[in-house]
């Protein structure tokens, strides 16, 4: 599913990324610990995480997954936006908690 | 007018057809004609006509009404000359000015209207968009100019490709008895702003002399996870070094200290010694050297107490 459809279907924020809604995404991967991430996420997926530092954005560089989802309305200073636009990685906010921010996502048939 | 017109023929004819023929359907008529055009009120006289014609080095004007600006005719080199030839100079432009006009429009492609100029004999159409304002005027010669241009932007992007081709082949323009690259970074203790640039720069030339996109983000996860290590657990960083070969790449990072208590215990999933800051970050999971050594083909850990830790990773690169 194109990113912008997801982006649309959850009312998520978008932080960094903007003219790249055009990326396929498909598939998820949900932790926050990143070494799980790094091993267990796979290029073109969605990371769901409640981590908001730094680091997040060299993972999903590394990783190449679509974009990174922070849910709960979780803060993101401006330096974690400010090198996700640097490094080209498509950083969304979701104000609702992980588990819904999927549920929705799997009832707008992702 | 007929030299103008055997050239398009000769075009045609003599150089690869498809390539020119998709561009004249590919380019628009506003792309190539001339924008900037002077317009002459149908008051004026042929001898100005001449006059501007001199000065501005154009071969065609087009005649607008003096009060409303409405395009009345187009006056030519050839209707200058039919002047000449009988002495009118002093005539009105109107008794010369072509009137039965030609016109393309902004937006059709440039086949269209080469179609019209060839069938016409006309050397120039005038342009006019969709409401019949004037936008232009094309000639021949502005067409042949825009073909050339777009013929060069294709040559450039031709050549591009052929580049991007060539760095695809892993090492296959350095040649030397052993050719290596070497890649080195200094990484420092409780620095996670920097984390992960050593590897994503590792990635970055990886990709860059041509590693496929597999190998490079294994080489990329496994070094990201020894570079974390020496931000987590160091007491003054270390080193990354990257030595790339042909045909394997070797990631190490060292440091002086404080050394692993049990290398073997630290090499089991979930263990872990990591700080609550790091953890709170979600660092200290316990599964750094497992993923590296997951992406890695070997990957061999030296450490002694107070003396410091050497990890060492051996990435074979697949011979297509």
């Amino acid at each position: 599913m194109k990113l912008e459809k997801i982006v649309a279907e959850l009312d998520l924020q978008v932080l960094a990324g903007t003219a790249q809604l055009e990326r396929e995404a498909q598939g998820c991967y949900i932790a926050d610990l990143l070494s799980c991430v790094m091993a267990g996420a796979q290029p073109d997926q969605l990371w769901f995480t409640l981590q908001t530092h730094l680091n997040i954005i060299a993972i999903a560089s590394m990783l190449e997954v679509a974009a990174i989802v922070v849910t709960e309305a979780a803060p993101i200073a401006p330096a974690t936006v400010e090198r996700a636009a640097a490094e080209g990685v498509i950083l969304l906010s979701s104000t609702e908690p992980t588990y819904e921010t999927v549920a929705k996502l799997i009832q707008a048939g992702y | 007018m007929s030299q103008n017109f055997s050239l398009f023929t000769r075009m045609n004819k003599d150089l690869p057809l498809s390539i020119l023929h998709e561009l004249t359907y590919e380019i628009q008529v506003s792309e190539v004609m001339s924008p900037q055009i002077s317009t002459l009120p149908s008051t004026i006289s042929m001898r100005d006509v001449k006059n501007v014609m001199r000065s501005q080095r154009i071969s065609g004007i087009p005649i607008v009404s003096a009060e409303q600006q409405k395009l009345l005719g187009l006056v030519s080199v050839e209707d200058l000359i039919r002047a000449l030839e009988q002495n009118k100079l002093d005539a009105a432009v109107t008794e010369f000015m072509a009137t039965n006009l030609i016109t393309a429009l902004d937006e059709e492609p440039v086949v269209e209207a080469l179609k019209r100029l060839e069938r016409t004999g006309f050397g120039r159409l005038v342009v006019v968009d969709k409401k019949g304002n004037l936008a232009g005027i094309l000639t021949k010669g502005d067409i042949m100019a825009g073909l050339l241009r777009a013929l060069e932007k294709t040559y450039h992007r031709v050549e591009q490709l052929q580049q991007d081709e060539q760095s695809h082949h892993f090492f296959a323009a350095l040649n030397s008895d052993e050719t290596s690259l070497t890649l080195r970074y200094r990484v420092r203790a409780g620095d996670f702003i920097k984390g992960g640039q050593a590897s994503s720069n590792i990635k970055k030339a990886l990709q860059h002399i041509g590693a496929t996109p597999q190998l490079a983000r294994r080489v990329a996860i496994a070094t990201y996870e020894i570079e974390i290590n020496l931000i987590i657990h160091t007491d003054d960083g270390g080193y990354i070094v990257a030595e790339v070969r042909p045909a394997q790449i070797k990631v190490v990072a060292h440091d002086d200290g404080p050394g692993i208590a049990d290398v073997s215990l630290a090499r089991q999933p979930g263990y872990s010694t990591a700080s609550s800051k790091a953890r709170e970050m979600g660092f200290g999971a316990g599964m750094g050297l497992v993923n590296a050594e997951r992406c890695a083909d070997e990957l061999h850990v030296w450490s002694a107490l107070t003396v410091g830790t050497r990890v060492e990773m051996i990435f074979n690169v697949a011979v297509p």
